[in-house]
């Protein structure tokens, strides 16, 4: 289905930015900046939800709704369309991000008052939006690639926005640069892809003509890699899977390129909100997912997304547990959080990840712009050892806080339990086929430490924020002398609740985590209190991600030939078969009595380890907010010193004494140098030519005349 | 004894050689100018010689170009030698070597 308005959605956003960048900044109008970065990015919500959920939408029908806007790049057989479509997942994508950016417009229109560059930030966060929707919407590689690089350059320059700090300058480099790895990967894969399939398309288009085909039908129509080591160099859809995958670890800040994203904190609150927790950070899980035919077909890679997600869950919930800056907190439970949603990538569960990627959305963004209320309350400290009590001063922040709190933690009815619970749920119950047996049971045990530790660390950070003393008072002078001598009118530091444009969207953000999670609640515990399946979620999206093979490894290794048609049944993306009935029954597989009641034991324990964490938070915390953790964790590991001591100064010096002084000083230089010297030489002996004298030049005429008249006698004989 | 063709071209290539060797070897520009002239009616006894041999006119009219040629060059040859003369004192060519005074 072809739908124009398509384009809308990604260019409202860019003609606010444009409006921003060039109206704004000469009119220097905070209301008016304001209004037109929220109009534009509500219209793209508007338009998002318009065509994703009325009667034909996206959301409900099997076809995607398409927009080809123009042809972008056709070379031989190679073509990518500057072309846009809405499927079921990416209208689940689109549908959250804007409505999650345009809450966060709102709320940064107030936290960003007074700011010197306003217009630029309102500029630079409204390209994000575009470059988001287009990576989202894109209907290629290519073009997703373009949003891809488009959101990584809006991520540095807003994490760069206080340019004249040079720690958030630092920052927005390491982030860039860090993602480049990951892009290099990410290229590799769409070379591979078009290499393997002959395609980057993701949708069939009949704008494409009618030999169209999409780069995931060449997967469907062939068996998966075997699960061996060697696949990953086979260039099959093992490689292309883990190259991609290399390009999601860089954007979704995973092991080992996660560091960027605590760094990122250096930008506004705002942007740490929509970028690093709500949006960019998950587009890795989009890509993985959008690619789920491929995924299925290469159970080693899809075995390596789950080591990684499950070990970055853990190591970054571990620091999570002793950082005292608010906002560092919340980056490395980001980066645990995401470690979540590949795990359930990894073990197949490729609906549970989206399904965790829009609770995070919605529970990560409140926290964040809780904690951005926090600082813009507490005049720009992020110090929690520096807080205390805010709940007296802050209670609208509070209660939205506490509801966020609760969800990550893992609370029911709070949307965090639904959609982490499913995870953990799929990880126990997972299939094997892509992983040695009973591993999946590890990976559980290490997906319910973490979520102990999330607890935990939440309630260390609510505790220090809103309960205790108020420590805010004791270190006021030393501290705040300086640092808010402009903001003298304050008088003594005293914290104060934020205006409505802040409050407001942290209520809507709070509604959401605490009733999101009803869109995904599982048959096992909506069963029990009625008999209809109310799992919309995975209604929604189950038809197009592919779902991964249920028998063993070994079993299809053997027979691939019988192994392919049970594939092709259930590999069924509507790209490839639009209203295939199969793929909607593909959906209630397995409901035996067994399993449901292991899923509500399961829950059950979900439930006591978040309780748990809650518990051991508040009884450790609560009397000791100020307890010292341990060094190695404060500190990180040391990630950041081992990787300056191994990969950056080794670079650096390599650079310095190797390309600079010898390569770039001896050989670039020495070429210049010596072809000047060549060239003033050859002048040197040319001007000799030019004596000036007459009689010269006649006796060169003479001798030329000669030398002439005895070429030609010689050669006409 | 009839003067033969090589006879002429013979006293021709005599000429145009006295006048390649004065254009290298005088320094005076009149002698220069002159030896060009030489040269030029060397290759002129050259045509009349050949047209005479062959019974052809075309070498005649050959001969008429080339002397409106050089009545052209010698007034614009002698005016460039008075300007050198006025502007340097000097008839000598090794004297003109640089175009700046």
């Amino acid at each position: 289905m072809e739908n124009n308005l398509l384009s809308l959605i990604i260019f409202a956003p860019l003609a606010g930015a444009a409006i921003n960048w060039f109206i704004g900044r000469r009119v220097r109008d905070e209301r008016f900046i304001g209004i037109v970065a929220c109009s534009s990015v509500a219209v793209s919500a508007i338009v998002a939800f318009y065509l994703a959920l009325n009667s034909h939408g996206a959301l409900r029908t099997e076809e995607p709704v398409l927009d080809h806007i123009w042809t972008w790049l056709q070379v031989g057989n190679f073509r990518a369309d500057f072309a846009l479509g809405m499927d079921r997942l990416s209208g689940t994508y689109a549908l959250f991000i804007t409505f999650v950016g345009l809450l966060i417009h709102v709320f940064a229109v107030g936290y960003m008052h007074g700011e010197e560059g306003f217009y630029r930030f309102f500029a630079f966060l409204n390209l994000f939006m575009f470059s988001m929707l287009t990576l989202v919407l894109g209907d290629n590689f290519i073009l997703m690639f373009v949003g891809w690089e488009g959101v990584g350059l809006c991520s540095y320059l807003l994490i760069g926005y206080y340019f004249d700090k040079k720690e958030a300058g630092d920052a927005a480099k390491k982030a860039f640069i860090t993602n480049r790895i990951g892009d290099w990967g990410f290229v590799m894969g769409i070379m591979l892809t078009f290499m393997v399939t002959g395609s980057v398309s993701f949708f069939a288009s009949p704008e494409a003509g009618g030999a169209a085909h999409t780069a995931f039908e060449y997967f469907a129509s062939h068996g998966p890699d075997p699960f061996t080591l060697k696949a990953i160099t086979g260039l099959g859809a093992t490689s292309i899977a883990l190259l991609l995958f290399i390009g999601a670890v860089g954007k979704s800040a995973q092991i080992p390129l996660y560091v960027w994203l605590p760094d990122a904190m250096a930008g506004p609150t705002p942007v740490s909100a929509l970028i690093h927790a709500a949006t960019m950070v998950t587009a890795g899980v989009y890509m993985i997912v959008r690619c789920s035919a491929i995924f299925v077909d290469a159970p080693t890679a899809m075995f390596i997304v789950a080591v990684i997600g499950a070990a970055t869950a853990l190591f970054a919930a571990t620091i999570g547990l002793a950082q005292n800056d608010i906002k560092k907190v919340l980056a490395y439970s980001t980066i645990s959080q995401l470690g979540y949603m590949f795990l359930a990538c990894g073990v197949g569960a490729f609906v549970a990840a989206i399904f965790h990627v829009i609770t995070h959305a919605f529970f990560k963004a409140l926290l964040f712009l809780g904690s951005g209320s926090v600082i813009h309350g507490m005049h720009h400290e992020q110090d929690m050892r520096r807080m205390g009590n805010l709940k007296k001063y802050m209670p609208i922040t509070f209660i939205t806080m506490c509801t966020g709190w609760l969800a990550i933690s893992g609370i029911p009815i709070f949307a965090g339990f639904f959609s982490k619970d499913e995870i953990l749920w799929k990880t126990w119950s997972a299939p094997g086929f892509n992983m040695p047996g009973g591993f999946n049971k590890i990976l559980w045990g290490i997906g319910a430490l973490t979520a102990l530790l999330t607890a935990v660390y939440m309630t260390r950070m609510m505790v220090m924020t809103f309960w205790g003393s108020e420590r805010f008072r004791e270190t006021h002078d030393d501290h705040h002398g300086e640092d808010h001598g402009d903001h003298g009118h304050h008088g003594p530091l005293e914290p104060h609740e934020s205006p409505w444009l802040m409050t407001a969207p942290l209520i809507v953000l709070a509604v959401l985590s605490t009733v999101g999670g009803f869109i995904g609640v599982p048959y096992a515990l909506s069963s029990l209190a009625t008999d209809k399946n109310i799992n919309v979620i995975e209604h929604t999206l189950e038809p197009v991600v592919a779902s991964v093979p249920s028998t063993g490894g070994q079993e299809s290794a053997a027979t691939p030939a019988e192994n392919l048609n049970p594939h092709q049944e259930t590999d069924s993306s509507p790209a490839l078969h639009p209203l295939t009935e199969s793929a909607g029954t593909a959906v209630h597989e397995s409901h035996s009595p067994e399993e449901i009641s292991a899923e509500r034991l399961l829950a059950l324990v979900s439930i006591g380890i978040a309780v748990a964490g809650i518990v051991i938070g508040l009884f450790v915390f609560r009397q000791r907010p100020l307890l010292q953790m341990p060094r190695l964790l404060e500190n990180k590991y040391y990630v950041d010193e081992i990787y300056d001591a191994t990969l950056i100064h080794p670079i650096e010096t390599f650079s310095r004494e190797g390309l600079w002084k010898i390569f770039d000083v001896g050989v670039i230089d020495g070429i210049l140098h010596s072809l000047g010297e060549v060239i003033t030489e050859a002048g040197r002996l040319a001007r000799n030519l030019q004596g000036g004298l007459l009689r010269g030049y006649a006796a060169i005429i003479l001798f030329g005349a000669l030398v002439l008249i005895g070429v030609f006698t010689y050669f006409s004989r | 004894m009839e003067p033969q063709l090589s006879w002429y071209l013979a006293l021709s290539a005599l000429l145009f050689t006295i006048g390649v060797v004065g254009v290298i070897i005088k320094r005076n520009v009149i002698a220069m100018f002159m030896c060009i002239e030489l040269m030029l009616n060397a290759v002129n006894l050259t045509f009349v010689a050949f047209a005479s041999f062959f019974q052809d006119v075309t070498g005649q009219l050959f001969v008429f170009i080339v002397m409106t040629v050089a009545a052209a060059e010698a007034a614009v040859g002698l005016g460039i030698i008075i300007a050198i003369f006025r502007n340097r004192e000097s008839l000598d060519v090794d004297d003109a070597s640089i175009l700046k005074l």
